[in-house]
């Protein structure tokens, strides 16, 4: 709260320093702006950004290192009793300190060391704060003042504003970046530390898959098993069902819709098809374990088959719907991009409409297809909520849609909702699984694009 | 001369014989046609149908009238009795006499405990309330509609079968009598569920309502919105506008492309190490969400924006920079007001998918079962989707059409928000 009501003062004196540079401007060029190398609102905008862009940059240091400094000292001001306890009994007397501070009721009566040491944090924190206050005023003040003085007709005000405006636009892009490497990085070290207890081999090719480490090491049921063989082969089959529905539907669907449907017909019907793309995939999971799968397990049973309540078939089949609009707006894209000229030439050697689409348009479409489809594909692969709602939890190594398999996305979820501690190779498990299903999308994609790229056919 | 003429003849009766099967494929190959955009169309409407059929009746709740005598020593509180008395009053108590006094004949242990659950325990509150913003109600009767159980509600509507057998269904026959005798005497009305619209999340659920998730959805959308808004515009423009065309910036533009197409789950484990372990900011909090989901939309965002700004034509850059603008001047105050509608759009799009999304959110522990309605961005709270999922998983028949009428509102804005796009890249649109 403090440090918000800093940057709104922050952003008060920015404002003042705008229009003190403004008329600085103005003065400098006795009322002729036509003297000025820019127009006066850069050199407004030249002052304000001096006073924000350094204080700001103080201010996030500060209040990063802020609470950890405070803790040291107060650490250091401990009786010897409490300094020399372990490090993880010294955690708890820590976060003691900070809920006394924060004014949490901290469980039982509070220690009078401990009572003292809150009291000495509150007054570091107090200092802090105030130090904070006067160094960010001084500062805005005195580099305020500085380029203020600095002000002249020749000053090229726009290009200092406009090179740090393109930093700020290069900041903002390399974020895309920053985010791939931070998704690298979490799921990396964590997976490192869970191949550490479980070899990498027997994750990856391990057929027994039952996460569930016990407390004690004499509890009944306390070896935990990893091998997710069994999660990757319910992955593949339910994405399996997923694009058996998706790719013959959809791409019928775009070819009626973009060589046989009239003009208004398509109008209509493909924002129609997008709605499908749109519903979130939650809605999709309540669909799937409310009504196809009681569904299929009723007709299966009228047919004597045993069939799972929570089958591979429903969230296939859902998931497959899911993914309709995905494949059929990819491929009529590329259908569409396919010359006419090529279609008149089939017609002119009497094909049919329908053998000129078979033998023609889809060939020439086919790499934008393989790629639209590879695309889906590694949808399907990391679907989770679909599979989290309507498919099982127990690892079954079988091909049998009506089986109850699991999928790689439900275990990420299940081994990571609800209290654990973070280090059990448990959560870590999450984290490794994490990093398959990352690289396994990734790889996909890469795929998807090169394809696309390397068969294009160009035309023209 | 004459050798080569029967020879074409035979061509084209070849051709012609072969004629009627070709034609019946092309037939049967548009028929194929017709059918795969028929079957999605039909699922489009099944799945409607079948939300809509499970959720239209959570709107109406059953009321069941009660006169309750507010007597002071049930209560539990004296004649003058202060607020702090009030607050803590045994207000079950009054709500148990009140339905005593009205089936005097119940006297079995078993029996009275079922005859309390015909009300919802919320009637208590809501008593609490009354009398609390009016204490000359003491020693009064008190006449009004409270909330009925989740069990009789489901009866009323329909969802629990007479016909079947008295052990395979949630309500006694006793039970079922005594409801029947109420619904005889006028004491029991379906009315428009304002619970459903002004409550958090409950375990009951007569008592459970979306306005916690829907806040926390606000919430969430706030911070996803003010963060991805600005630094997606910002990135698009610097990849398309300003930055030099190498190596590096077609890494980057890979590497955008690859990240619309990673899982979202993939996101919540970033949120999960990153902002919770590493920056240890609050579990559950719609601040942690709307990062996360910053990060989800930002690709979408940028890529829309960037075909936006590249449909602007060179003629307006060049028309700028000939009257002596420099780039940036050109790009803020002629290029990007013209591609504002596009940027619009799909920052509109990007955020219907971000409001839809409930898995990365598990992972930063927006799942967990929240009664309070979110007051800021630190709050623990949930969203709508999430809250769906919650209610999905819950056994009790009653939040399957909470379930649903959950899907309904989220999708209508949804469908707003779709809507808002459409217009807006309908009435902006300009063809150069």
């Amino acid at each position: 709260m403090y440090t918000l009501e800093l940057i709104a003062g922050l952003l008060l004196l920015c404002a003042i320093a705008y229009h003190l540079g403004r008329r600085r401007a103005f003065s400098v060029a006795q009322g002729n702006i036509r003297h000025l190398h820019s127009l006066p609102a850069y050199y407004g905008l030249y002052v304000a950004m001096w006073c924000g862009l350094p204080a700001l940059f103080v201010l996030f240091l500060w209040t990063v290192f802020e609470s950890n400094v405070i803790t040291q000292l107060v650490l250091a001001d401990l009786p010897q009793k409490l300094r020399s306890l372990e490090a993880d009994r010294l955690e708890l007397v820590i976060s003691d300190i900070q809920n006394f501070v924060s004014g949490n009721t901290v469980s039982g009566e509070v220690d009078a060391s401990i009572k003292a040491a809150g009291l000495h944090y509150q007054r570091l924190q107090f200092t802090s704060h105030a130090a904070l206050a006067v160094v960010i005023l001084s500062l805005v003040i005195g580099v305020g003042f500085f380029s203020l003085s600095r002000i002249n007709a020749k000053q090229r005000a726009r290009n200092a504003v406009e090179r740090a405006l393109t930093g700020g636009l290069i900041a903002c892009a390399s974020i895309a970046f920053l985010t791939t490497i931070g998704i690298l990085m979490s799921v990396l070290f964590e997976s490192m530390r869970f191949f550490k207890v479980v070899p990498v081999t027997d994750f990856l090719f391990g057929l027994k898959w039952s996460p569930q480490m016990s407390i004690r090491a004499d509890q009944v049921g306390s070896s935990g098993a990893f091998g997710a063989a069994p999660l990757f082969v319910g992955t593949i089959l339910i994405s399996l069902i997923a694009m058996l529905v998706a790719v013959p539907i959809g791409l019928k669907s775009a070819i009626f819709l973009s060589e046989y449907a009239s003009p208004r017909f398509r109008a209509i019907t493909k924002p129609l098809l997008e709605i499908l793309a749109g519903i979130p995939t939650v809605v999709y999971g309540f669909f799937a374990a409310l009504t196809v799968a009681p569904f299929i397990r009723n007709q299966g049973s009228l047919l004597g088959l045993e069939v799972a309540s929570e089958s591979a078939l429903a969230a296939g089949l859902v998931m497959g719907v899911m993914i309709i609009p995905f494949v059929s707006s990819l491929s009529d894209d590329v259908i569409r991009a396919v010359p006419q000229a090529l279609r008149d030439g089939a017609f002119g050697l009497g094909a049919t409409k329908a053998e000129t689409i078979k033998r023609v348009v889809i060939p020439a479409a086919l790499p934008g297809i393989v790629g639209g489809v590879l695309l889906a594909i590694s949808r399907a692969i990391g679907e989770t909520m679909i599979v989290v709602m309507a498919a099982g939890l127990s690892a079954n190594l079988s091909f049998n849609p009506l089986d109850a398999v699991t999928t790689v996305t439900v275990q990420i979820v299940t081994l990571l909702t609800g209290d654990q501690e973070f280090d059990s190779p448990k959560t870590l498990a999450a984290f490794a699984l994490g990093l398959v299903l990352f690289i396994f999308t990734l790889a996909l994609n890469v795929i998807a694009l090169y394809v696309v790229r390397k068969y294009r056919e160009q035309y023209e | 001369m004459s050798a080569g003429l029967p020879r074409k003849k035979d061509t084209i009766e070849i051709v012609r014989r072969g004629l009627k099967k070709r034609h019946a494929a092309a037939r049967r190959f548009k028929f194929t046609g017709v059918a795969a955009v028929g079957m999605s169309l039909f699922f489009l409407s099944l799945l409607f149908v079948s939300i809509f059929s499970k959720g239209y009746s959570a709107f109406r709740q059953t009321y069941v009238h009660l006169d309750v005598s507010i007597d002071p020593e049930i209560l539990g509180v004296g004649a003058h009795p202060d607020m702090n008395a009030l607050a803590n009053g045994d207000y079950g108590g009054l709500r148990k006499a009140a339905l005593r006094t009205m089936f005097p004949e119940v006297k079995k242990r078993r029996e009275k405990r079922a005859l309390y659950q015909l009300v919802s325990s919320g009637a208590d509150y809501q008593l609490r309330d009354a009398v609390m913003a009016d204490p000359a109600l003491i020693g009064t009767t008190l006449s009004l509609w409270v909330p009925a159980d989740d069990d009789v509600d489901m009866l009323i509507k329909g969802h629990i079968r007479r016909e079947l057998p008295e052990d395979d269904r949630r309500l006694k026959d006793y039970q079922i009598a005594w409801i029947d005798r109420l619904v005889a005497a006028g004491r029991i009305e379906n009315r428009f569920n304002t619970i459903l619209f002004t409550a958090g999340d409950s375990r009951d659920p007569e008592q459970a309502g979306i306005l916690g998730a829907l806040v926390g959805s606000l919430f969430t959308m706030l911070v996803t919105l003010s963060l991805s808004f600005p630094i997606g515009i910002a990135a698009a423009i610097y990849l398309e506008e300003f930055a030099p065309r190498n190596r590096w910036s077609d890494f980057i533009e890979v590497n955008i492309n690859n990240l619309a197409a990673v899982p979202s789950i993939v996101f919540g484990l970033l949120g999960l190490v990153i902002f919770l372990t590493y920056f240890d900011l609050p579990r559950s909090a719609p601040l942690v969400g709307g990062l996360v989901l910053t990060l989800m939309t930002l690709p979408t965002i940028i890529i829309a924006s960037r075909a936006a700004l590249a449909s602007v034509p060179p003629s307006i850059r060049e028309a700028a920079l000939g009257i002596g603008a420099s780039p940036m001047q050109t790009l803020l105050f002629h290029v990007l007001p013209l591609a504002l509608p596009g940027v619009l759009t799909g920052t509109i799009i990007g955020m219907a998918r971000a409001l839809g999304e409930t898995a990365p959110l598990l992972m930063i522990g927006m799942v967990a079962f929240i009664v309070d309605i979110p007051t800021g961005i630190f709050d623990p709270s949930t969203v709508l989707p999430v809250q769906i999922y919650l209610w999905a998983d819950s056994p009790e028949r009653g939040f399957v059409e909470r379930t649903s009428a959950a899907i309904m509102v989220l999708l209508i804005f949804l469908i707003v928000m779709n809507a808002l796009a459409v217009i807006l890249r309908k009435s902006f649109e300009r063809r150069w």
